[in-house]
């Protein structure tokens, strides 16, 4: 996975996009290679509109058997055309949500005509036959969802089409998008370069009869798979589903045997978006997620130099090809951002009696915004139906048009009369409100001196701090960021995250060394804890370091302004009312340490020789955990 | 329902192969938990896994596959005493599922048509005897691996809740799986699985093409494929079956619980469990093995995946706790 710079550059990389259209890089792809090709003609990366057209045509014509399609839009006109089309596809469309809930994907009781008709009625679920499934705001899909998502789509006869309109940090759960072939992104389309899709049915109608009889080259897997391990393609889905799309190419085509042109096809539609960016993939193998522990047999991974295929070289360039440069980029940033958002995410709670963990349901009146817990009500009348039928019958009999004392709320199915009972009898003492109970988590902020007056090893004691603290957070559902500030600046090391996996990899190259730009640090670490908090995180600011700040703000070698540069930040930090903590790593307590503890409004700790133990304690102790 | 993708034709993952069967010939080994990327295979192993295992006999109409007419629960009034055999359950359990499905709750068909109080069993009842599937399990939502922790430890399902009083049995084989990158697992729930295993993604070609042939003959021909693989998972669950008998005649040598012992406390694993854990699964694997005797290679084969998450993890090892494991062994058990 790439690594922390990515967010950077795929911001401008957007901007990039934005300002030259898609780049002629079906040129650099044909090029060195045209000539020497066997049989089929030069590889010529699609143009971006016909590219989204056969993505729709080969979806049409196997819609389970690509999985679906990954359609990455802003909501507007151009959209509608590529979603107009979906029409093409021979299952019956269903609109979903990420909001949506079990009952509505899998069935269930459906309450009201139960209670209307006192025989239980059940719904029929979304997922119940093969469909599909349009999923709006895909990008906010949360992660339950996503799994069970991924499950319907697992058996076979589901096609997801899966509409996102994530900016940079937003994207389709990786879940999901690893079980979808296609992928099509309209950024940098224009109205003027679309037409409107008009689905050949004839033509698809006769590449669904023809597709089972497609057959499959011996090499076709082989080089499908080659392709995707020089992509860097980890995965084992994205081959199958190439497989599939090149098949179904080839029965679109009318062709009996999938040929070079359809696995190009395929390549182009299925690797391009999932391979790893160029630049990430220059690097040594590491890219590789696994954890170092490994089962199998240390094998380096392939060597992606057989040169003397062409046919694969050329596959490989075709994806490459096949989207803007900067794409990769992004997708890889948005994917980083979701890894970095941590487990589900549960930290972006905010506030409110409307969410969170629910608690048991109790007793209560409705109004001042209460939520009814519709199923609890009913489970406290419901025992009591018979008796109260006995009684209404009683009272109807005795007094007709009036219900004798019974505070009757049903619903307006059942019209009130003496002879026609309503079928549920509720008082409202049956009456069940939601209650919801919200937990915050912690953010804990580490800004870390990284100077050279801070000695290697005090940083070292410092990393093994934080992952000691991270370890042992699960408990206090804590996150952690960590930033340093060394020579001119600071930088984010670690956006807050809880996964100790990704800790070990970002700490492993701090570097250490330079001048003490402490204004630097806390300005950051003000940016980060107000950004945390408006995720709905609570903040901690936990400083260390050994003196006092030599880099003014304006990255001056100014002691005197750099002294009173980060006493002004550390007022705002206080004023921001972000809790903070100051652990004076020095041989011998700092006076001026001390004084910004109090601008800060914090608590001082001094820790000389601390190990990273000692420092896990004292903080554990500070932060009252 | 389609017959899953034969568990004989899963290529590779060896180690995660072996854990599943281990689980199923001694379910008492406690679990598995499967770590790793994206589309190695994880829920397909599961879920061939339930196809694999050997039918088990259960008393008819009981919610809970109880062995036994009197091991029925009262409260579900279950009539019948004759034993019918069922498939193994394997239970998936979707993540943001409510606690009302996974412990059970009030019934509310019955409390709307007939006004009576009655219990509608869960997913752990469903789950008992059998297995309790997870994806994704360190998305899990905390108070739903509270329940599970407190469920899986006891083997007992406890419901008190709306004015139902409720218990019943709820033994199951957990598994897991997920992916690290996302969210790491709390200690706790690491600490119920009985082994972990971690997969990746085949690094060589050859490995990499067999799966994408193997799968795509599974999606266009499926018959043939099915009538070629079939055969094995028969085989397999023979093997298993065979196994589960000569388990309890397998002899232990005196000297195979000092090796336990000895790497558990090289290793300083916390509490008995890694001991125990280690033991069992080394057990099952002779019998598996047909062994008579269990011996040391045993033990060296399953050390990995009985203790290494259950180290004390180690914040400056960056070699992880696999390498551990097998460091110590190499120095315990020469």
């Amino acid at each position: 996975m790439p690594g922390a710079g990515v967010p950077v550059s795929a911001k401008t990389g957007a901007s990039a996009a934005q300002a030259g259209d898609l780049p002629g890089a079906d040129g650099a792809a044909a090029g060195p290679v045209a000539g020497a090709q066997r049989t089929a003609p030069a590889a010529v990366a699609l143009e971006p509109w016909a590219r989204v057209e056969t993505a729709l045509a080969l979806l049409a014509v196997d819609p389970a058997g690509l999985k679906g399609l990954w359609l990455r839009a802003r909501a507007g006109p151009l959209r509608d055309r590529v979603t107009l089309a979906l029409s093409a596809i021979p299952l019956p469309a269903r609109r979903l949500h990420p909001g949506i809930e079990d009952q509505a994907l899998f069935g269930g009781l459906d309450l009201a005509a139960t209670l209307a008709g006192g025989v239980a009625a059940r719904t029929t679920g979304l997922l119940a036959d093969p469909a599909a499934l349009v999923l709006a705001m895909a990008e906010r899909c949360p992660p339950g969802l996503a799994a069970r998502l991924g499950a319907a789509l697992d058996a076979p006869g589901h096609s997801l089409i899966a509409l996102d309109e994530g900016d940079a940090d937003e994207a389709l759960p990786p879940g999901l998008a690893d079980r979808l072939a296609l992928f099509v992104d309209l950024e940098g389309l224009g109205w003027g370069d679309s037409q409107p899709v008009v689905p050949d049915l004839a033509r698809l109608s006769a590449a669904r009869a023809a597709l089972p009889q497609v057959e499959l080259p011996p090499d076709a897997a082989e080089t499908l798979a080659r392709v995707a391990a020089t992509l860097g393609i980890a995965s084992l889905r994205a081959p199958t589903l190439a497989l599939a799309a090149a098949r179904a190419g080839a029965a679109l085509a009318g062709r009996s045997a999938v040929t070079d042109d359809d696995l190009r096809l395929a390549c182009d539609l299925v690797y391009a978006h999932r391979a790893l960016p160029a630049a990430a993939e220059a690097e040594p193998p590491p890219a590789e997620d696994t954890p170092p522990e490994d089962t199998l047999p240390d094998n380096l991974p392939p060597e992606p130099q057989d040169s003397d295929r062409f046919p694969e070289e050329m596959l490989v360039e075709a994806a490459r090809a096949a989207l803007p440069a900067d794409l990769l980029a992004r997708l890889a940033a948005a994917r980083a951002a979701r890894v970095a958002k941590g487990a589900t995410g549960s930290g972006a709670a905010k506030a409110g009696n409307r969410r969170g963990r629910p608690l048991p349901s109790r007793a209560g009146r409705l109004g001042s915004g209460q939520r009814i817990d519709l199923v609890a009500t009913l489970r406290a009348a419901a025992p009591w139906q018979p008796l109260r039928r006995a009684q209404a019958a009683l009272a109807a009999g005795l007094d007709a048009g009036q219900s004798g004392g019974v505070a009757d709320l049903s619903h307006p199915l059942s019209p009130r009369s003496p002879s026609t009972l309503p079928a549920l009898l509720l008082r409202p003492s049956d009456i069940r409100l939601k209650r919801f109970m919200e937990m915050s988590d912690r953010v804990l902020i580490f800004a870390v001196d990284a100077s050279g007056s801070s000695a290697m090893a005090r940083l070292a004691e410092t990393k093994g701090a934080v992952e000691l603290l991270l370890a042992q957070a699960y408990a206090r559902r804590d996150h952690v960021a960590l930033l340093a500030f060394r020579g001119r600046a600071a930088e984010l090391i670690l956006p807050p995250t809880r996964s100790l996996v990704q800790t070990k990899r970002r700490l492993a190259g701090l570097p250490g060394g330079g001048a003490t730009p402490l204004a630097h640090g806390l300005q950051m670490a003000l940016a980060v804890g107000q950004q945390a908090r408006a995720r709905g995180l609570t903040p901690t600011i936990a400083l260390m370091t050994d003196g006092r700040g030599n880099i003014a703000l304006d990255g001056t070698a100014n002691r005197a302004q750099a002294e009173a540069d980060a006493l002004q930040l550390a007022r705002v930090i206080g004023a921001a009312r972000l809790p903070a903590l100051v652990i004076d790593t020095a041989s011998r307590p700092q006076p001026a340490l001390q004084t910004l503890a109090r601008a800060l409004g914090g608590t001082y700790l001094a820790l000389p020789r601390a190990d990273a133990h000692r420092m896990a304690v004292a903080l554990s102790g500070a932060l009252g955990g | 329902m389609t017959q899953p993708f034969p568990f004989a034709a899963i290529v590779g993952q060896e180690a995660m192969k072996q854990a599943m069967v281990l689980t199923a010939v001694d379910p008492g080994i406690g679990g598995v938990l499967v770590f790793g990327d994206r589309g190695t295979g994880k829920s397909t192993a599961v879920r061939a896994l339930a196809a694999l295992l050997p039918p088990i006999t259960a008393v008819e109409g009981c919610p809970v596959n109880s062995a036994r007419p009197d091991d029925c629960p009262d409260w579900a009034h279950v009539t019948s005493r004759k034993l019918v055999s069922r498939p193994t359950p394997v239970i998936d359990l979707p993540l943001g599922v409510t606690e009302d499905r996974v412990v059970g709750a009030l019934d509310i068909e019955r409390a709307l048509t007939r006004g009576e109080k009655a219990f509608e069993p869960g997913l752990l009842a469903r789950a008992n005897r059998g297995y309790l599937y997870i994806d994704e399990v360190n998305l899990l939502e905390d108070h739903i691996v509270d329940l599970l922790l407190d469920v899986a430890q006891s083997g007992e399902n406890v419901v008190e809740r709306e004015g139902l009083s409720i218990r019943h049995a709820a033994r199951f084989v957990l598994v897991g799986s997920g992916n690290p990158e996302e969210g790491e697992l709390r200690p706790q729930l690491l600490d119920r699985f009985g082994l972990s295993v971690e997969v990746a993604s085949p690094r060589d070609i050859d490995t990499r093409v067999e799966v994408i042939k193997r799968r795509d003959a599974y999606e266009n021909d499926r018959e043939a494929f099915l009538k070629k693989w079939l055969k094995g998972d028969a085989a397999l669950r023979k093997a298993i079956l065979a196994a589960r008998v000569a388990l309890p005649g397998l002899k232990t040598p005196n000297t195979v619980l000092h090796d336990c012992a000895a790497l558990c406390i090289a290793l300083g694993s916390d509490g008995l469990r890694g001991e125990l854990t280690l033991l069992r699964t080394a057990r099952a694997l002779a019998a598996f093995e047909g062994a008579a005797v269990v011996g040391r290679a045993h033990l060296r084969a399953v050390a990995a995946m009985a203790l290494s998450h259950r180290l004390r993890r180690d914040p400056l090892d960056e070699a992880g706790s696999g390498a551990r494991v097998a460091r110590v062994l190499a120095e315990v058990l020469p």
